[in-house]
């Protein structure tokens, strides 16, 4: 799909109406104990492409299946272009999904497939035809129309089912892990071809993952969620400069961003031996965590003010990079260890390493909350 | 090296050639004797039917016959009304099975997926049914057809044919319907199927090899049931093929006609080995397959 000349089709699918999407404070309970969706408000607007990310039992799904209507939520709205559709009927929302499995029908051709959910909508023949000839084209899909679902590959299923979205023309897409069944070639490629795909679409996208790398790549706004709760809305550059607490400092970047609780002294903190001079806030807590991921850590400088020494006790290779792990040098009992992505050419002599941690890249937490501790950021280099 | 291979060679050898043996010759022989088993009788009465009367009471046994006739055949269509038998039969399966199955199919669904209140409990009570022996019922089930007087009627033989079957319906077709990938469903949903035309649409179709089989074996059963056919329908024209062959008689009180009785057996066969043999070709293996990845 996503081939370069068809890409002027693309542009030709258009959607009758353009839509907002607004989830007010959703809450979906099966039982006392089982809240997967606790509370949870967002908006999508049109040209927007929200991500879901969260690991696996964070609600993400189940909010995509309230969204779809095939789940009701228990308490909340879901409104669509200013229209309340918390009940109606999945038919009637005109949301097109595409499933994990991608769910096609089997013992229906392709066409079929693609044209079933028009026909129920007593669209003319003539054009249905036209709608699935075109997002045949679109996906590369003409060859295969005449085919059922079982005679096609992997990545051609996935594709049909995306098509099965696409030619419903809806206000708003939901695509639900769409490529977590593809190996992982071809999935970076469907990636890519999937974001062009709904770059020219101006409805609306809500896709749901657990992979971080999909999530940052294809979204204008990722949602990381967890326990049910959007821990954090926001662009993914932000996301990952930026992230609001502890857990999305964690959750997203790989590999994971150091988290050490310091305890303070004075103005610093205290990594190991090495004090770590703390931002400004208002009340100076006696513990802290530090955050800095693995690819902000670098080797030492000459002019580089906050270094710290330590011990190298793994280096995995991980081709582009090595990552190394570092124990602190500290007359502390407690042992603190260090993750360092380094580009392969630096070099260093001993076991014995000195690093750099520049203080634009750190990102403080608080210990009780788990929240950032929102610093301004000095503007040096 | 080379002689260490010839020796384990030479070792295997035995071995080799006496698992060809048993493979070649006695697991050919096993089946021999296992089909003679099980198809001589129904050889006997296929011979029996195309043999002479004269060979068929001939002593010692004339097991092939030289000389075939088809009067036995013949004799059915002339002189009585072997074709309103089978319509009879026909009649009664095809219908019993019908509504076996429209009935079954929505109410197995019901089960699988709709979970009713008390689910579990309607299910244990159509299991329980199930163990019931159809013989008990039929005391019952008589005076219900006398009271509404059913008798003659082919309600009589199409309801309790219906009842009988539909529990195994039910509990095979919603065992099937549990394992349909419900993604199916909830992409059908979002397509705009109702329910109805879910089920017929997505979910018969798929289903396609347990409804061939739930149906063939009510098909089978209602063909061949006996007692209630004998009971409650006596008018002539209205019997059933188990129920016309059993009482074929013959012109004299000491004459069996056995050869009309076999050329009955073998008609009143035929249609079921003739469907399952067709439908055998229908139940397609792997018809889910390409629904999910897997």
């Amino acid at each position: 799909m996503g081939k370069p000349q068809s890409k002027i089709h693309a542009s030709k699918i258009q959607n009758s109406k353009m839509a907002q999407l607004e989830l007010r404070n959703l809450n979906k309970t099966y039982s006392p104990k089982v809240v997967p969706v606790k509370d949870i408000s967002l908006t999508v607007d049109d040209n927007e492409f929200l991500t879901l990310l969260g690991p696996s039992g964070c609600g993400k799904s189940t909010t995509l299946r309230m969204i779809a209507g095939l789940e009701e939520p228990t308490e909340g709205q879901i409104i669509l272009g200013g229209e309340d559709i918390t009940y109606k009927k999945p038919g009637d929302r005109n949301m097109a999904m595409v499933f994990q499995s991608y769910a096609l029908y089997p013992h229906m051709t392709v066409y079929d497939n693609l044209s079933s959910g028009l026909k129920l909508k007593k669209i003319p023949r003539g054009e249905i035809q036209q709608r699935v000839s075109e997002v045949a084209l679109l996906l590369g899909l003409e060859e295969l129309l005449e085919r059922k679902p079982g005679q096609l590959s992997g990545g051609q299923r996935q594709r049909v089912a995306v098509g099965r979205a696409l030619v419903r023309r809806s206000q708003v897409y939901l695509l639900d892990e769409p490529l977590s069944n593809l190996d992982a070639l071809l999935r970076e490629r469907v990636r890519a071809d999937i974001k062009q795909i709904f770059a020219t679409q101006k409805a609306p996208v809500v896709y749901v993952t657990h992979d971080q790398t999909e999530a940052m790549t294809l979204s204008t706004k990722v949602a990381v969620l967890n326990n049910g709760y959007v821990q954090q809305l926001d662009p993914p550059a932000r996301i990952y400069n930026h992230p609001a607490n502890l857990f999305v400092a964690g959750f997203v970047g790989s590999p994971q961003m150091n988290l050490l609780t310091l305890p303070c002294q004075g103005r610093n903190a205290l990594l190991g031996d090495f004090p770590i001079p703390l931002p400004q806030l208002p009340t100076l807590p006696p513990q802290i965590i530090l955050g800095i991921r693995p690819e902000h850590v670098r080797l030492a400088q000459p002019d580089d003010n906050h270094t710290i020494q330590g011990q190298v006790f793994l280096v995995e290779n991980l081709g582009m990079y090595s990552l190394v792990s570092v124990r602190v040098e500290s007359n502390q009992k407690e042992a603190f260890s260090l993750r360092a992505l380094l580009s392969p050419e630096q070099t260093w002599t001993q076991e014995q390493i000195s690093l750099a941690l520049r203080p634009q890249n750190i990102h403080w937490f608080d210990v009780q909350s788990g929240d950032a501790l929102m610093v301004k950021r000095p503007n040096r280099v | 090296m080379t002689v260490i291979t010839e020796q384990f060679n030479s070792k295997l050898q035995p071995k080799g050639g006496g698992k060809r043996l048993v493979k070649k010759i006695i697991f050919p022989l096993v089946i021999i004797l296992i089909m003679l088993f099980c198809l001589a009788p129904v050889m006997w009465q296929l011979l029996t039917s195309f043999k002479e009367n004269q060979d068929i009471s001939a002593v010692p046994n004339v097991y092939f016959p030289g000389r075939i006739t088809l009067s036995h055949y013949l004799d059915l269509f002339n002189n009585r009304h072997f074709w309103r038998y089978i319509l009879n039969s026909a009649f009664i399966s095809i219908i019993s099975t019908v509504v076996s199955l429209t009935i079954g199919a929505p109410a197995a669904y019901a089960l699988a997926r709709l979970r009713p209140w008390g689910g579990n409990i309607i299910l244990a009570l159509v299991l329980i049914v199930t163990l019931f022996p159809g013989i008990l019922l039929f005391l019952g089930l008589l005076e219900i057809i006398q009271g509404l007087r059913l008798g003659n009627n082919y309600l009589a033989l199409i309801i309790p044919y219906t009842a009988i079957n539909l529990p195994l319906t039910i509990l095979v077709l919603r065992s099937f319907f549990q394992q349909l990938p419900k993604d199916l469903e909830d992409s059908a949903k979002m397509d705009g199927y109702n329910t109805v035309q879910m089920l017929l649409q997505i979910l018969l179709p798929l289903t396609l090899p347990a409804l061939v089989t739930t149906g063939i074996i009510t098909f089978i059963f209602a063909w061949n049931e006996f007692i209630f056919a004998l009971t409650f329908i006596t008018r002539e024209d209205m019997k059933t093929i188990p129920v016309a062959a059993a009482q074929l008689g013959s012109t004299s009180a000491f004459e069996i006609p056995y050869g009309s009785i076999a050329a009955a057996t073998v008609l009143g066969t035929f249609p079921l080995v003739l469907l399952v043999l067709l439908f055998q070709q229908k139940i397609v293996q792997g018809l889910t397959a390409g629904a999910v990845k897997g």
